[in-house]
């Protein structure tokens, strides 16, 4: 099957601009990406398609003169739920201005929390290290013990 | 028997309901479950032990394989036996056990449950079945060492537990699932039947011995072997009769199981006998050798249980009939004993307070009872005659005897390692003898008489009850070796080696009688000398032991974790981002660029207005990824939009084309609504450093992808499936707009997934605005005399009837007389349009999204004229109950024909005419009114879409539209400009850094 090639190089133009913006901080340049590249993405479809032909009605159209109407289905999907994501990033946009003042993804907290546990050499903080006594099933005075390891936990670098 | 073990389950669920209504009792009531069991097996007794074999068979996953069937046959009826009989026996025990203690429903439910497991185990006949009981009891067993999990300790040592049965557990399951490849079945008596472990060619091809030792390795690991043992001890945390019961007589004999219901055709497979043989060895003299050491006695019987397993997981591995046999009494016998010893512990720990052998002193002469119970089933334990366990030993020495000598008893073993077993299993015994003594004379002897008589509470007649009778089983054990034996012999038979002389109390002076009698003599001597034994046994250097290595294997995959984790897992979304884009150049990059399909043919495009569109759209693009301005960038997208609709037109797709527009105009209004409280330009400055690269990396995935298409179109050879999708369309979906017909009937469910995304979108929008509940801020505005009069300057008279009131409401300065009227004409054709195109949908371009959206955009003008009262005056539901209400109707019309008899999702089509209203005769001529009726029942699927769509637009524009303008009225928008403090310095500064505003060019907007 021969592709048209203005419709590629197009889906790829749009795809390349979808990603560079993709690649920002700012959730709005993100969300301008995202559009960006799935109406590449939806392109590509019609791509597959074949070449360009009449409607897929039957009566209005002779079958051999169709387009594939399956590709149709699934952009038509694809377009639905892309708005179903921009109105749902838009208003994460919009949150984080009134919460953060910025649009901007920052780095999470939690993995750089992470990176100073591998520098400091340690477990992570649910590990759950032993603490040299015999298990039993008494309860009587083995509670003291476990709040100190607790306490010694803490101690052990979580900030 | 099915429902014997389901009863378990029931009775299991039951327990939080009957410990609120019995009390302790409960555990009365949970015994009678297991006892039933034992009564059933009774009642099978003449078939199973006269050779026969009791089969059910409960189907339950055929086409995996999977079902529950039982096969019982006399290894499995010995093993029902012991679950069951120790199982209620440790119930009843449990009730005197606990009765101090408040509820201990968690136990009784958890006991009652592993009784049952445990009994599925050993009489399934199903390999897959086989591991989920396996698995359950490990489950149960995790769940009952973490009886007390305020103490780490505790915590750790079922973890461990867990993890190294879990662990062997994984490694079985693997091993099983090669076994059934391998035979063909997944039922366990013909796996044993088959054909393919009589060939020698066979049993020595690496797939045999790696699913017949993965197999072993899973029984090593739930049977404490060395180097797996470690676990055993730790799960003494949990409370004694667990103890008794998992741990000694019940979950740690799976292994054992197992492995003699395996052996007689894996013994064949090399490896398989060595493995068994060298480490049940080891395991019994090193668990020996450290229950010499232990001063808790519970401890002492911990490792004495793992010496004894390693003696049973010998004699089953050696594949003998006479070891088997010998296997088999051991099992029994060993259940008899040391589930009464754990229950003896119970009773002293119970009445003295403390389980230290070097503080008690003198229990035996206050409970003489209690320790006549434990002289009988430690003598049992040490094999003494007249006892189940004298006879068993006796049974296992001739056995192993006959291998070491002669013909080797068919194994094929040289006899140097045979008389290295019959050395290592002889001094295991020695042990055994010594640290039996050691406890009876810890736990019960008066000692000197210069130590203080232990303070003991004597216990009732109902706690000593069941050790008593298990005890008294042990006596009667002792005789009946020799019906045992025949009960045993359909069992034993399948094994190689000469029949058995079979196990009996006496069988003249024979070697077994003489090794016996010296482990008695030297074990009473290490007894005797066990001052110098102790201290001699301190001088042994520290090894490193299997725990240790556990420990630094389990912080080790922890530390991996946190470096791997550091490493990989930056926080950085566009790193992330960036890694998954480099992995797409890098591979389908790759694979594009060498493909050999380059250059087959392509048109440059399919007309002139195709290649203009494109054109004008890449430029659009370009600039929205390099433009500086919020609103000019979203503009630039809608440009790229519309260009793609009319790409959609052009290349015979009206329905997509339809859509688009509409999406795009939706989006549009969406993100003005939104962008109208954000800065007008992005801030440019953290990221200008990574430009470039980002920059590189976007071009190499455009190129790949257009590579992609390229060369997916130009190499396919198939023919589309979409191809034939007209001849269906009609007869099946009874519609000829084919791209609607595949929507609502061909691919329904992807479009049932789709209305599913729409409303979970619609409702992450709503809750990132309201943050509360948003049923509440729906309302009717209906001008008052009061507030009109105010709001509007006084220009209206009150009380008349106004279109657009909700605009009353509005500061006059921000009305438009134009929009206000055009909106009056355009609502309802619009609505109009959208029932159109929900109806025509199915033949013509349209459909139930089309119609929602300009339903929407409706609303959204009506929102956009007339402000948040207008958009209430407009749809006065609450958006959820709309989304809510077409998923329901989409879902419901999915399932509705099955109620008929059809499929989901089927179609159906009613045909026809109603007279009178398909025409209307007129003077001028017949006027068309309704026509022929063609309903087609997917159009309830379709309005399920069209009512989600409307409720997400709804949802948009109450979210957006009006809770924004709400957010503004109150101070809760972002604000911004110049000043761009809302809460304090610490928000300035942080506004300060991270908005750099670029200066606004001449062709900004």
């Amino acid at each position: 099957m021969e592709p048209s090639l203005i419709l590629i190089i197009l889906a790829g133009a749009l795809v390349a601009c979808g990603v560079y913006l993709m690649l920002e901080r700012s959730l709005t340049r993100v969300l301008v990406g995202v559009m960006l590249a799935s109406n590449g993405v939806n392109l590509l479809f019609l791509v597959i398609a074949g070449p360009a032909k009449a409607a897929a009605i039957i009566g209005l159209n002779d079958a051999e003169d169709m387009t594939d109407p399956l590709p149709q289905a699934m952009v038509l999907t694809s377009i639905v739920i892309t708005l179903a994501t921009l109105a749902f990033l838009l208003t994460m946009a919009y949150r984080s201005f009134q919460l953060n003042g910025h649009d901007e993804v920052a780095d999470d907290v939690e993995d750089a929390q992470i990176r100073r546990l591998a520098e400091l050499d340690e477990a992570s903080q649910s590990y759950d290290e032993d603490d040299g006594e015999a298990p039993d099933e008494d309860t009587d005075t083995e509670i003291a013990d476990d709040l100190q390891s607790a306490d010694h936990r803490e101690e052990r670098g979580t900030p | 028997m099915t429902a014997l073990i389901a009863a378990h389950f029931v009775v299991a669920m039951l327990a939080p309901w009957l410990g609120r209504l019995l009390g302790h009792r409960q555990f009365w009531l949970a015994a009678v479950v297991p006892a039933a069991a034992v009564v059933w097996l009774i009642a099978q007794a003449p078939t199973v032990l006269g050779g026969g074999v009791v089969t059910e068979v409960v189907p339950w996953i055929p086409g995996l394989g999977i079902d529950l069937d039982i096969r019982i046959g006399a290894w499995q009826w010995l093993l029902a036996m012991v679950v069951s009989l120790v199982g209620a026996a440790v119930l009843f025990y449990c009730r005197s056990y606990f009765a101090e203690a408040p509820s201990q429903a968690r136990v009784a439910g958890l006991l009652t449950a592993f009784a049952g497991a445990m009994l599925g185990l050993v009489t399934s006949d199903n390999l897959l079945s086989l591991y989920v009981y396996w698995e359950l009891t490990t489950v149960f067993s995790y769940l009952l060492v973490g009886h007390n999990p305020l103490r780490s300790a505790n915590r750790g040592a079922a973890l461990t537990a867990l993890i190294v049965t879990t662990f062997g557990g994984l490694a079985m399951l693997i091993g099983l699932i090669g076994l059934s490849v391998i035979t063909h079945t997944t039922h366990i008596s013909q796996m044993l039947a088959s054909s393919v472990f009589t060939d020698p060619n066979f049993v020595t091809t690496p797939a045999a011995i790696a699913a017949a030792l993965l197999v072993l390795l899973g029984a090593l690991t739930k049977s404490a072997q060395v180097p797996f043992h470690f676990w055993l001890p730790g799960a003494m945390a949990a409370p004694t009769p667990v103890s008794a019961y998992l741990h000694a007589a019940a979950m740690v004999k799976a292994g054992i199981y197992l492995v003699g219901l395996v052996a007689p055709v894996a013994a064949l497979v090399p490896g398989f006998r060595a493995v068994l043989l060298v480490l049940g060895s080891v395991t019994m003299v090193m668990g020996g050798w450290q229950a010499l050491r232990q001063y808790d006695i519970k401890l002492l019987m911990a490792f004495g249980t793992v010496s004894q397993l390693g003696f049973m997981m010998t004699l089953c591995g050696v594949g003998t009939q006479s070891a088997a046999l010998a296997g088999a009494g051991v099992v029994a016998a060993h259940a008899l004993f040391k589930a009464t010893l754990f229950m003896v512990v119970g009773i002293v720990d119970h009445s003295t307070g403390t389980r230290d052998l070097r503080e008690l002193a003198g229990v035996g002469r206050r409970m003489p009872v209690v320790a006549t119970v434990a002289a009988i089933a430690g003598a049992s334990m040490a094999g003494f005659p007249p006892l189940a366990g004298f006879v068993a030993k006796e049974g296992a020495f001739e056995s192993l005897l006959a291998i070491a000598g002669g013909d080797a008893d068919g194994t094929g073993l040289p006899a140097g390692p045979g008389y290295l077993v019959v050395a290592a299993i002889a001094f295991g015994s020695i042990l055994t003898v010594a640290y039996t003594l050691r406890f009876w004379w810890g736990a019960f002897a008066g000692k000197s008489p210069a130590m203080a008589r232990t303070t003991v509470h004597p216990v009732g007649a109902g706690f000593a009850f069941a050790p008593f009778v298990l005890a008294l089983l042990s006596v009667v054990g002792g005789f009946v070796g020799h019906g045992f034996t025949e009960a045993m012999s359909s069992w034993t038979s399948t094994f190689g080696g000469h029949e058995p002389h079979g196990l009996a109390l006496w069988h003249g002076f024979t070697p077994a009688l003489l090794i016996s009698v010296g482990c008695w003599v030297v074990g009473l001597t290490l007894f005797a000398l066990r001052d110098r034994v102790a201290s001699g046994q301190q001088t042994f250097p520290d090894v490193y032991s299997a725990q240790e290595v556990y420990r630094a294997g389990m912080l080790a995959t922890d530390r991996l974790a946190v470096l791997v984790t550091a490493r990989m897992q930056r926080g950085s979304l566009p790193a992330y981002l960036g890694a998954i884009l480099v992995v797409v150049v890098l591979l389908p990059g790759t694979i594009t660029l060498l493909s050999p399909d380059w250059g087959t043919g392509l048109r440059w495009f399919d007309s002139i207005g195709q290649l203009a569109v494109a054109i004008v759209v890449i430029g659009a693009a370009f600039l929205a990824a390099t433009a500086n301005g919020r609103m000019k960038a979203v503009m630039l997208v809608g440009v790229t939009g519309y260009g793609v609709s009319l790409l959609f037109l052009l290349h015979g797709a009206p329905d997509l084309a339809l859509t688009q527009m509409l999406v795009e105009t939706v989006s549009l209004v969406t993100l003005v609504l939104v962008l109208r409280k954000l800065p007008k330009y992005f801030s440019d400055a953290p990221l200008r450093s990574s430009r470039w690269w980002r920059m590189a990396l976007a071009v190499l995935v455009g190129a790949t992808v257009s590579g992609a298409a390229y060369l997916s179109t130009v190499a396919r050879v198939a023919e589309p499936v979409g191809a034939r999708l007209h001849e269906y369309a009609y007869s099946f979906g009874y519609g000829k707009n084919i791209v609607n017909v595949t929507l609502v009937d061909t691919r329904a469910w992807d479009t049932f997934g789709e209305i599913s995304v729409l409303v979970v979108a619609g409702t992450g929008v709503a809750s990132l605005i309201y943050l509360r509940a948003r049923s509440a801020e729906a309302k009717v505005v209906s001008p008052t005399e009061e507030t009109v009069p105010e709001v509007r300057g006084g220009l209206v008279p009150a009380g008349r009837r106004l279109w657009l009131r909700g605009g009353v409401s509005l500061n006059p300065a921000a009305r438009s007389m134009v929009l206000e009227m055009v909106t009056r004409l355009l609502f309802p054709v619009m609505i109009l349009i959208s029932l159109y195109l929900l109806i025509a949908g199915h033949d013509s371009p349209g459909g139930g999204f089309a119609g929602g959206l300009v339903a929407g955009l409706a609303i959204m003008i009506r929102y956009l004229a007339g402000g948040r009262d207008e958009l209430d005056e407009a749809a006065p539901v609450d958006p959820g109950t709309v989304m809510g209400a077409g998923l329901a109707l989409a879902g419901l019309s999915a399932v509705v024909p099955v109620a008929f008899g059809g499929r989901i999702l089927q179609s159906y089509v009613i045909d026809g005419h109603i007279p009178y209203l398909s025409s209307i005769a007129t003077p001028w001529g017949e006027l068309p009114l309704l026509g022929e009726i063609h309903l087609v029942s997917s159009v309830f699927f379709d309005i399920g879409v069209y009512l989600v769509v409307v409720g997400l637009m709804l949802d948009l524009a109450r979210s957006l539209g009006s809770q924004i303008d709400v957010h503004a009225e109150t101070d809760l928008a972002p604000r911004l400009g110049s000043h761009g403090q809302r809460s304090g310095t610490t928000t300035h500064a942080r506004l300060s850094r991270t908005r750099r505003f670029t200066p606004p060019d001449e062709d900004e907007w």
